[in-house]
Parts: C-alpha cells; sequence; structure tokens
C-alpha cells in the first residue's frame, strides 16, 4: 500500500483492508463496531478519498525514494512499544483489570436500570450520554469545517471565466 | 454511468433495501447491534450510491443542501434537548429519569431512542453534506476546466 | 502460552507502526491520510481485543449465557470510528484546497515553491 504509486489502488487496499478489520472486529464479539466499521471505513471513507482524488492528481510523483531515518524511527518506536507489551495482561483472560472496573456495573445491573438487552447501546446512550452528545458536536463541527473548506463555491461560479482557478482569493 | 443499465436497475432495487436497513438497524439497536451512528451512515450511504448512478442533481432533488445542513443542526438540537429537558423536569443533564415519573424503566427506553434519533439524523445529514460538498466542488473545478479551455 | 498471550498487541504495533511509517516518510497528503486511518485501526485493533473475553459471548444479553465480553471499548470505538471518518474529511477537504490554490499535495513540492511563485 506504502509503495504504490497509484493512489486508486492504494485507497482500494485500504477500503480491503477496513473490511477485514471489520470482519475481526466480529470475530472479537464486537457485532456493533464490525457494523460501523463496515459502513464507515469500506463504504464512506473510500468513496470520500475517491471523490478527493477526482480532485487532487492520481499518480503519487516520482520524489524520494527510501527515507532511512523515517525507518529507523519506526522501528525504534516498534522495539519500544514490543518491549512494553510484557507488562501487559494477556490476551481474553477473565480476570484482566479492564474487566473489574465497571464493565460488570453495566453487565449485570443495566437491565433492571434500563430494560434493554442491548448493553453497548444503553452504555452508549444513557450511562455514558455526555461522551455521545460530545461525539455528536464533533461530527457536526467536522461538516462545519469541511463546509468552510468547500463551501464557497456558489459565489465563485459568477466570476468571469478568465480567471485561474489557482491562486484566487479563499472566500 | 448515467448510461448503464444494468447499474440503474439494480441500484433502483438496491436502494429501498438499504433504506429498510437503516432503519432496522435504528429502531432495533436496542435489541440486536446497531443504532444511530451505524443507521445515519448506511442510510447515507444509500443516497451517495443514489448520487453517484443518477447524479447528484436528481440526488439533491431528493434532499437539498440547505436540508442536509438544517437536518445537522436538528439532531444535535434534539439530543441537546433531550438533556435540557431532564434539568427542566427537575434531574441532572441527560438524565432521562424524570422523562416519564413513575416508569423509569421506560423513561430511559424513551430517551435512549430519542438521543439514538438525534444521533441517526445528525450524522445520516453530515455524510450527506461532507459528500455533496466534495461532488460539487468537482462540478465547478470540471465547468472552470472547461471554460478555460474553450 | 504465556508469552502467545501477547500477540494482539504486537498485530497493533505492527500495524501502528506501518501506519505511523506512512504519516513520515510519505509526501503525498492522500496517503498521509491513509496512513493516519490504518493507525487509527490499530488503535481500534487495541481496545477491541483488550474487551475480548476468551469464552464469552456479544455483550448482548440473552438467557443462559453468563459470560460476555467487555461492553466498554465498543462504545468508546465505536464512536470513535465515526468521529474518524468525519476528521478524515476535514483532511482530505484540506488536501483539496491545498492542490487547488498550490497545484500540488506533494509534501516536498510545495516546500520548494514556498520561497517562489505560487504554481498557476
Amino acid at each position: 500500500m506504502l509503495r504504490m504509486r497509484d493512489l486508486f489502488a492504494a485507497v482500494m487496499l485500504f477500503a480491503i483492508y477496513s473490511l477485514v478489520s471489520a470482519s475481526l472486529f466480529a470475530v472479537l464479539d464486537a457485532g456493533d463496531v464490525a457494523l460501523t466499521e463496515a459502513a464507515v471505513g469500506a463504504g464512506i471513507s473510500t468513496i470520500l478519498m475517491l471523490v478527493a482524488l477526482s480532485l487532487a492528481p492520481r499518480h503519487e510523483d516520482r520524489g524520494r525514494g527510501r527515507n532511512l531515518t523515517a525507518l529507523v524511527v519506526v522501528l525504534v518506536t516498534g522495539a519500544t512499544l514490543v518491549y512494553a507489551t510484557w507488562d501487559l495482561p494477556p490476551f481474553g483472560a477473565a480476570e484482566n483489570p479492564i474487566h473489574q472496573h465497571v464493565a460488570p456495573y453495566y453487565l449485570e445491573e443495566s437491565y433492571k436500570d434500563i430494560g434493554i438487552p442491548n448493553v453497548v447501546a444503553s452504555v452508549l446512550a444513557s450511562y455514558r450520554s455526555i461522551d455521545t452528545l460530545g461525539e455528536v458536536y464533533v461530527i457536526f463541527t467536522a461538516g462545519i469545517g469541511v463546509m468552510m473548506l468547500l463551501g464557497a463555491t456558489r459565489r465563485r461560479r459568477r466570476q468571469p471565466a478568465d480567471e485561474p482557478i489557482e491562486g484566487e482569493e479563499t472566500e | 454511468m448515467k448510461t448503464n443499465g444494468i447499474l440503474r436497475v439494480v441500484t433502483r432495487f438496491l436502494i429501498p433495501l438499504i433504506m429498510l436497513f437503516a432503519l432496522y438497524i435504528q429502531f432495533h439497536g436496542e435489541y440486536s447491534p446497531g443504532g444511530g451512528f451505524q443507521a445515519g451512515v448506511i442510510f447515507a450511504a444509500a443516497w451517495i450510491l443514489f448520487a453517484l448512478v443518477f447524479g447528484l442533481d436528481e440526488a439533491l432533488a431528493v434532499v437539498p443542501a440547505g436540508a442536509q445542513k438544517v437536518l445537522a443542526s436538528i439532531g444535535v438540537m434534539l439530543y441537546a434537548t433531550i438533556g435540557v429537558l431532564g434539568v427542566v423536569l427537575g434531574g441532572q443533564f441527560l438524565e432521562f429519569t424524570p422523562l416519564i415519573p413513575g416508569s423509569p424503566q421506560g423513561a430511559q427506553q424513551a430517551g435512549i431512542v430519542l438521543v439514538e434519533l438525534g444521533v441517526g439524523i445528525t450524522v445520516a445529514a453530515v455524510v450527506m453534506l461532507i459528500y455533496t460538498l466534495f461532488a460539487d466542488r468537482l462540478r465547478v473545478v470540471a465547468d472552470l476546466t472547461r471554460e478555460e479551455i474553450d | 502460552m504465556d508469552w502467545l498471550g501477547h500477540f494482539n498487541y504486537w498485530v497493533v504495533i505492527f500495524l501502528m507502526m506501518t501506519g505511523f511509517y506512512a504519516v513520515i516518510a510519505r509526501g503525498n497528503m492522500v496517503k498521509i491520510i491513509i496512513g493516519l486511518n490504518i493507525f487509527q485501526t490499530s488503535v481500534f485493533i487495541l481496545f477491541i481485543s483488550a474487551g475480548k473475553i476468551i469464552g464469552a459471548s456479544s455483550p448482548v444479553l440473552e438467557k443462559g449465557v453468563d459470560l460476555y465480553s467487555n461492553p466498554l471499548p465498543h462504545v468508546l470505538i465505536l464512536t470513535a470510528i465515526v468521529v474518524g471518518v468525519a476528521t478524515t474529511a476535514v483532511g482530505l477537504a484540506l488536501a483539496v484546497r491545498v492542490r487547488e490554490n498550490y497545484g500540488s499535495i506533494q509534501d516536498d513540492q510545495l516546500t520548494e515553491e514556498e520561497d517562489g511563485e505560487p504554481h498557476t
């Protein structure tokens, strides 16, 4: 994906990668997350990247080749992180610290409190609803941000045709 | 893509099913995996599929750009209003229990359904809005390039 | 078994470093955004794999099931994915604007042009 000069192929590979990670989430018992990743990563992200590619050059120019400094930085960081994993709890054990804090309360009491079987929905919308409100604000703000960056097209269409597209004033 | 018969027929068949699936995900999200975030994205995906096959103008005739902006605001407003309603009725911010006095479970469920609805509307509208902005930009750039060549 | 219990973290670190390399080594903005998305997915996998219990079932309550995976990471990641696509859209919009105003989305070409006239 990284050595590819054709960005279209890179975006297509990214869509496949998203779909594979969605199935990985499904295997790891996260049905909600798998559904979201399949719809967002393989669907919307890919479409947005393709639309952006049709507005930008499709091929990467032959610039820098191998970047040795970056490779060294990445390898050193990776080795440090692998060293750090020895202190982390093992995968899939029920006695891990993450399963001892609030999760037992959600699993045992949420049906009495709320009465719906999907614990993810009740945590998302009831126990952690302020968090979710913030996330909705972020999405709304992102929509406004894209509108600021790209939304000034209506006014520009009335400009004279000899005006070049590059170097114009930002509305 | 507008002249490809197979694409048009298959899309016409698929879009109602995708929308139905989005509504199922939205309103059945309390009993099976699903909820506002997923439903909004799937609903917007159906609209984007329509826009890709039949053209942006046809799609904007269904959901105009202004309506997308209004809907995005309405979703956030709905969520925040539910939160403030809890305060007005004597609870805390985003506390659902005062919404229906005497039935804490029913109030929680009503609150969750409304909040998920707000999330779904906002996500669907924002994703549609982002696609509209990109596709509109593409069209303007194509127009300008054509004028420059002329 | 003892050392194999950490393989999920190694997968995460491999993906994370792949995304990191794409961000710092490549100059193309679309590739940087793809790299950021790979990085993001690795964090999703970290959270979801931390919430998994071997032998447990999906956190939708059902009669006769005692062991469920942890629902909290699912909630956090669910919202993070949708926020991720919204920020990706902002990044792509920025790349499109940079291309329109400077004629390139390559980092090195933009640096060369910094002192000269804008590309037309």
